[in-house]
């Protein structure tokens, strides 16, 4: 009986010994080194721009002291200056919802958009209000700042007004101060975090649901499908509505910046696929020498080269997103259906030749 | 000149231990199976939560039952146990096909082989004497059947026959076989596996060879196992495939249901090993109930069942082979797909958008696919044909309803298959709205275009 049972136990053993974790490390042969790319990006694309980020956000809130202390045109013209630098910087880490920023929902915080001009108007009002609320999300951040440094009035001298004679001048310079702090304070921790964390998040590489390198690649795609393609073209262009929305577009106060934040988002995210460090042309190893190594070079050209023919029609697009929809949204809707081909080859190409999934349904497969 | 080999007598008895074995353990595993989806929540997630659930054609009447879903599992939980220990075993075996085969036809995003492989065993159990044998039902009419007749365990056997050789025959293509297609895909993405992860598991030969070797032994496994001489190492490799795939791929009970489902093919004494242990050290009791020997079923049901068995095998024989009725390529249309052992074979992917037009306007919108589907729902209708067309007809109605006029739904769709690029799917240019579900060939799937063509059956 025993007998029979043996090579049971045996195989059994042989069985666990396979499944159960050891202690060395494998010995990595000619494979794709996973961390290694982690590595790259971490060091030359997340934390460069993390840093930049950081220091642009420390000087717009000095811009915004300035302003509310001594409301005028130069420290106006000033805060909306510093105001844009960091809303370009913005464009290269919302992407990254990793770690605290996922867990602190980051981005909820600084660019939702479009801005619920009630609610901030009302929390201005009653100057009563609480920034960590879900219900805030749409009334601060960089569209809140938006609004307040160019919308609230017609011209420079209406939205000084606000800030100067109006009767609740003092509630529009604390929502100022305000919005400034809840970003500048969500941004430190952010950073942070990240930086102190930076080697589990260079080591998590096993094809698991929660591995940084699985998020990061799921993060990315959805950023591209939704914080790039669908909120800054697609929405406004009417893609999703029987019309257009052009009031829809990102920084609409301003106006005439929406394709130059589109465009340095674009720039993320090519400089993402192809490991291009941050503010440098110097290229280390990303998602397009994984497609290389999986014999699926095709795939990261196709990649690059739509990415490429989407930059070029988005150049041909009016400065202001919203002028260019109400005179052609024709123009529009192709970069949008430019951009749309890079989602498939992203979504479907890319992640199937990585085996991961879009999601993570946990149920059998056969 | 009739062969010895091609004879079959239908009056040859034979012991009944295999039989009650497999009874007990099928119901087993069966109530693991629910405990484990139940347990796992997926109940709520995959029934419960979504707003919409695809059915299969003919069967749009059978849906989820809200917060009765698992008054419905409860059902079919408590009825496997009954079929395990064998209590009111043709009723229990009854309520148990037919809450298992309503909980898979509740929505076919979940489709796979496995379940459908349960849905047909317990068919075919409901027709068999599982209960004539060691059983609670023997027990309490105090009489016990020791055999019955032959033809009863080989029908179970014909059955697991045809899932692992056509599952072989299946295999038998240019992709599987000379592209290593989709191992090829999946093997590295195990990288995290320890020992063979980055070692293996990255090597070219070894997607070849697992090919291979997966194609032969799902061809070969079901004779080694009816000889005599080679049973015991085709159980070898049984449990060996099953517990390897188990690790590589997230396939739940299904290969412990196959482990058990094969000690079938065993000799009943192993069988009558089993029930003597689980008497003396489980159940630890001495009564014996009459031994009437040999099981015979009704002279007047005899032959109208063995009939009736027997027109099901050679369905099942013939059901896979139906694809061959459509045009096109299989693996692309998936026209015939389904129901035939078509297990493993692709890595298939899409991304698949609807646009709602109105036709006299011509004003349009696209539609937001996670607003109407769960993500799992969306990855599964976004490369099958069938999912796309039900869906399209959800939508055409769904803002039909909501006062939009002239709707006309169009698709935007691009498959990626086998490792080739993605290419589109769906003529764009035509109204599925207008398109009616059947059996009959979709001329509105664009046809396979790539020059990396499949061969094969």
């Amino acid at each position: 009986m025993f007998k029979k049972f043996l090579p049971f136990a045996f195989l059994i053993a042989i069985i666990y010994a396979c499944s159960s974790t050891t202690e060395n490390e494998p010995e990595i042969e000619d494979n794709f080194n996973r961390s290694e790319m982690l590595q790259n990006i971490a060091d030359n694309i997340i934390i460069p721009a993390y840093t930049d980020f950081s220091t642009k956000l420390t000087n717009l809130k000095t811009a915004g002291e300035t302003f509310t202390t001594t409301p005028n045109q130069v420290n106006l013209e000033a805060l909306r200056t510093s105001w844009f630098t960091a809303y370009k910087v913005w464009q290269h880490i919302e992407m990254f919802d990793i770690g605290k920023a996922e867990t602190l929902q980051y981005k909820f915080y600084m660019n939702i958009y479009p801005l619920t001009v009630a609610d901030v108007e009302a929390n201005i009002s009653t100057g009563n209000y609480d920034l960590n609320s879900v219900n805030n999300h749409d009334a601060q951040g960089f569209p809140a700042l938006d609004y307040l440094l160019n919308g609230v009035g017609a011209t420079d001298a209406e939205i000084l007004e606000k800030y100067t004679t109006a009767t609740n001048k003092d509630n529009y310079r604390n929502y100022i101060t305000d919005v400034l702090n809840q970003m500048n304070s969500l941004t430190q921790q952010v950073v942070a975090d990240f930086k102190s964390n930076k080697a589990t998040f260079v080591n998590s590489v096993s094809n698991t649901a929660t591995s940084s390198f699985n998020k990061l690649v799921n993060d990315y795609i959805f950023y591209y499908e939704k914080g790039l393609r669908a909120n800054k073209f697609g929405i406004p262009a009417g893609v999703f509505s029987t019309d257009p929305l052009p009031e829809k577009v990102e920084a609409f106060y301003k106006n005439d910046v929406s394709k130059e934040l589109a465009l340095e988002a674009l720039k993320a995210v090519i400089n993402i696929f192809e490991g291009t460090h941050y503010n440098n042309t110097t290229k280390g190893i990303s998602y397009k020498n994984y497609l290389e190594s999986l014999e699926r070079a095709d795939i990261g050209s196709a990649i690059s080269n739509q990415l490429a023919t989407a930059k070029s029609t988005i150049n041909l697009l009016d400065n202001s997103f919203s002028i260019q929809i109400e005179s052609d949204n024709v123009k529009m809707t192709k970069s949008y259906d430019e951009l749309q081909k890079v989602t498939v080859l992203l979504k479907v190409d890319m992640l199937q030749a990585f085996n991961i999934n879009v999601d993570y349904v946990d149920a059998d497969g056969d | 000149m009739r062969n010895k080999y091609f004879k079959y007598n239908f009056n040859t008895q034979t012991k009944a231990a295999p039989l009650a074995v497999f009874r007990l353990l099928f119901g087993l595993m069966m109530f693991g199976s629910i405990i484990r989806f139940w347990a796992n929540g997926w109940i709520d997630k995959l029934y419960i939560q979504p707003k919409f659930f695809f059915s299969y054609y003919g069967f749009e009447w059978i849906k989820p039952l809200g917060n009765y879903t698992y008054l419905l599992f409860l059902v079919c939980g408590i009825s496997s146990i009954f079929v395990a220990i064998g209590y009111k075993y043709r009723l229990a075996i009854i309520t148990f096909f037919l809450s298992f085969t309503y909980i898979e036809l509740m929505d076919k995003t979940t489709y796979l082989n496995h379940y459908y492989f349960i849905s047909l065993l317990s068919f075919l159990l409901i027709f068999l004497p599982a209960n004539a044998y060691f059983s609670v039902d023997a027990f309490q009419k105090k009489k016990q059947f020791s055999y019955v007749p032959k033809w009863t365990i080989d029908s179970v056997k014909i059955l697991l026959g045809i899932v692992y050789f056509y599952a072989g025959l299946a295999k038998i293509n240019s992709d599987w076989l000379f592209r290593a297609m989709p191992l090829k895909i999946w093997l590295p993405s195990k990288y995290d596996l320890p020992f063979i992860g980055e070692t293996i598991m990255q090597q070219d030969w070894f997607f070849y060879a697992m090919s291979w070797a997966g194609m032969l032994y799902d061809l070969a496994i079901p004779f080694l196992l009816l000889y005599k001489r080679t049973r015991l190492f085709a159980f070898f490799m049984v449990v060996f495939f099953h517990i390897f795939t188990r690790i590589l791929f997230p396939i739940g009970m299904f290969p412990f249901i196959m482990i058990v489902s094969t000690l079938v093919f065993f000799d009943a004494s192993l069988h009558e090993k089993i029930i003597r242990f689980i008497r003396s050290y489980i159940l630890k009791s001495k009564t014996i109930v009459q031994d009437f020997k040999e099981y015979h079923f009704l002279k007047a049901k005899r032959k109208g069942i063995i009939l009736f068995v027997g027109s099901f095998l050679l369905l099942q024989i013939l059901i896979p082979w139906r694809y061959l009725l459509y045009p096109g390529e299989l693996f692309w249309t998936e026209e015939g797909y389904r129901f035939s052992w078509r297990v493993m074979l692709m890595e298939k992917a899409g991304s698949t958008n609807f646009k709602i037009v109105n036709l006299k306007t011509g004003s349009s919108f696209v539609v937001d696919n996670t607003d109407f589907l769960t993500s799992f729902q969306e990855k599964q209708m976004s490369f099958q044909p069938d999912f796309i067309l039900e869906y399209a007809h959800y939508l055409g109605d769904h803002f039909t309803k909501q006062g939009h006029e002239n709707v006309g739904v169009f698709v935007e769709s691009y498959v990626a298959l086998n490792g080739r690029m993605s290419t589109k799917y769906i003529n764009s240019k035509v109204d599925l709205f207008q398109k009616k579900q059947s059996f009959k060939h979709k001329e509105w799937v664009l046809p396979f275009s790539s020059e990396i063509k499949i061969k094969g059956i």
